[in-house]
């Protein structure tokens, strides 16, 4: 606290001093902590090495697997069953059955949460996929396929946060008569419409967010279909063109059988990052004109708004749909297998 | 063995570099219509269009970007540097710093890598050529982690980060050892799948030379695995660098230890209007991860595929 505050009270030319002072000490001090990270684990297995031959073996073991076991069950399972005890109990730990969860299904804001919730999982996947096959078999061995592949699966490695920032620009309003400097409000201009407040009228604001999900997941989708795409034998469409087969109809009934295994793959997997958004909603509108869904509500519950208890009844509620999508997925993976 | 990362062929995948047989390209072409490409097109266009107006508007005057649109560049033309300048260096209450926050995205993402990265291969090695009793069961249940969403853990663990004798609660420590927690699963359960692999042969060889576990986990088992570490290391380096739920929770939330992405979603509540300045540190922020996405795009495909459950 105390450097911010004479940070800004400095005049301009102290301060890049201090920045860079300030910016060498915080990366000299995580180099340190790497370089003692690194300095302890070689010394444990450097003496791990030389402990007495009769209990080598079991040192050497506790040291590869207990650290990360030692974390993950403090860190993880341990919270985990906390979380489960806080949503079935109030904030003095008493207990309260299901009173947290009956609060989540049946209060007015949280119905919405949860419809958003549901709209978000069922049209994220459906249009990530769709689009993301379209473009791989569109693309598939045409040239200069390699640049038009970058070009949708970039938003990949861009943050939510980014992406985030990136459409609220596309979605900027200027009231009608003005110029527009949000592009999409332009095109409504150009086409004659009158400019819309994309992120403030509900229930169409969710859809403009789903937007964004849509515009990061398509390359996921598009990369792993295309190599599945790849996969199918030229034979089976060769036969297929023999037979008299159109594109479309040799894209349903050779490609898609094929590539089915991937194709839930790619659909469980948007899902489960769906249920899980975040980083959109909080960015986009902090969940206000009614596009809150689970997570962000989990997290205003839980840090902003003082009801830990609900926030840990929303983040079970979470564990508790992502469960049957990956025992979805499992399920059929396994099949496909077999019949392959 | 079933599992829900992608299999096999789709870890493999690379951007396009697939070789053809020519007759699967003779068939394939007539698939290749005049409409697909033009679709194709389009969509690539959609696609770019976003990125393409953030990048451009980043660098024109505050004047500019307020009353008329990055389409118009050509009629309104002027360029400046002033908003970078404006989001990285200049201070005072209302000002981004952002020069700060990428500081401590850098510090918090080296840390956040490396830490979990090596405690991952550790196990992976222990559970893959370590015998020992409830191996495998522990191994599952590692694996089986991986479903259990952070949400989970956050409200406990930033308790624990605040116990008295801990106390970590935002410093860096609390930002990597969450990191470090919330990798581990997959990390392991990828590393054991890579790990596994190596012959037996090879194994069975240095342990008649007589090394010890340290030993060859050093020098055969590292060395081997390079690949694989390096498409974790990517995924995990940035998804630590576009994470902002972890660092809402355990960061603080101050100059001295958020990252950039927690800087960037304040900064657009606080100063939501200002485009000049929001593009400019938007474009900041998604540098790194498109200068790692188009240097190192066979790594970055194959860790981000095998890392897309995370979470």
């Amino acid at each position: 606290m105390m450097s911010t505050i004479t940070v800004a009270a400095m005049p301009l030319a102290g301060r890049s001093d201090n920045f860079w002072a300030d910016a060498g000490g915080k990366i000299g001090g995580a180099l340190i902590a790497v370089a003692i990270f690194v300095a302890v684990v070689g010394l444990l297995m450097f003496f791990a090495d030389r402990a007495p031959k009769k209990g080598r073996d079991v040192v050497q073991l506790a040291l590869f697997v207990a650290p990360a076991l030692l974390l993950l069950l403090a860190g993880l399972i341990w919270p985990a069953i906390q979380t489960m005890w806080q949503s079935v109990t109030d904030r003095d730990g008493t207990w309260v059955g299901l009173d947290n969860f009956v609060t989540i299904f049946t209060d007015p804001t949280m119905q919405i949460v949860l419809r958003n919730t549901l709209i978000w999982v069922v049209l994220v996947p459906i249009f990530s996929t769709a689009v993301g096959l379209a473009y791989a078999v569109f693309i598939d061995r045409s040239k200069g396929e390699k640049i038009l592949k970058s070009l949708v699966f970039m938003p990949m490695a861009i943050s939510f946060v980014g992406a985030s920032i990136i459409w609220g620009f596309m979605y900027t309003y200027r009231a009608e008569g003005f110029d527009q400097i949000g592009f999409l409000n332009q095109v409504l201009v150009w086409f004659g419409g009158e400019p819309h407040q994309f992120l403030n009228v509900p229930p169409w604001n969710t859809f403009f967010l789903i937007i964004v999900m849509v515009w990061i997941q398509t390359g996921f989708a598009m990369v792993v279909l295309s190599a599945a795409i790849k996969g199918v034998p030229a034979e089976l469409h060769e036969a297929a063109a023999l037979d008299g087969a159109s594109a479309w109809q040799r894209f349903r009934s050779v490609t898609v059988p094929w590539i089915r295994g991937s194709l839930v793959v790619v659909l469980t997997t948007i899902t489960i990052a769906t249920l899980k958004v975040f980083d959109i909603v909080r960015t986009m509108t902090g969940g206000q004109f009614e596009t809150s869904v689970v997570a962000n509500e989990m997290y205003s519950r839980a840090f902003r708004l003082g009801q830990p208890a609900v926030g840990a009844a929303l983040a079970v509620v979470l564990f508790i749909m992502v469960i049957p999508i990956i025992v979805y997925n499992v399920r059929t993976l396994r099949q496909h297998k077999e019949v392959r | 063995m079933s599992t829900p990362t992608p299999p096999r062929t789709e870890t493999d995948a690379d951007l396009g570099g697939v070789k053809e047989e020519p007759k699967a390209k003779r068939v394939k072409k007539r698939l290749t219509s005049r409409g697909a490409t033009t679709a194709a097109i389009v969509i690539a266009t959609l696609w770019t269009i976003p990125v393409f107006g953030l990048a451009i508007s980043s660098f024109r005057p505050e004047r500019e970007v307020k009353t008329t649109g990055w389409w118009t560049i050509f009629e309104n033309w002027g360029w400046t540097l002033d908003n970078y300048n404006t989001i990285l260096f200049e201070s005072g209450a209302s000002s981004a710093s952002l020069g700060s926050y990428f500081i401590n995205s850098i510090v918090i993402a080296i840390p956040g890598t490396i830490f979990p990265l090596v405690l991952a291969l550790m196990a992976a090695y222990a559970f893959a050529w370590i015998p020992f009793k409830g191996s495998s069961w522990i191994f599952v249940l590692v694996f089986a982690l991986q479903i259990v969403p952070l949400q989970m853990a956050l409200i406990p663990l930033l308790r624990i980060f605040n116990y008295p004798w801990l106390d970590i609660s935002g410093t860096f420590a609390a930002v990597w050892v969450a990191h470090t927690i919330f990798a581990l699963p997959l990390a392991i359960f990828l590393l054991h799948n890579f790990i596994s692999e190596i012959p037996r042969d090879v194994m069975e060889a240095a342990k008649v030379d007589g090394s010890s576990h340290t030993q060859t986990f050093t020098r055969i088992v590292l060395p081997l695995s390079l690949p694989a570490i390096a498409s974790i290391a990517i995924f995990q380096f940035l998804w630590v660098w576009n994470d902002l739920l972890v660092a809402l929770v355990f960061s603080g939330g101050t100059v001295r230890t958020a990252p950039l992405t927690q800087r960037l979603a304040e900064f657009a509540g606080d100063r939501g209007s200002d485009w000049q300045l929001l593009t400019a540190a938007a474009f900041v922020s998604i540098i790194v991860p498109l200068i790692v996405f188009f240097s190192l795009q066979r790594y970055f495909v194959r860790g981000l595929l095998a890392g897309s459950t995370k979470g």
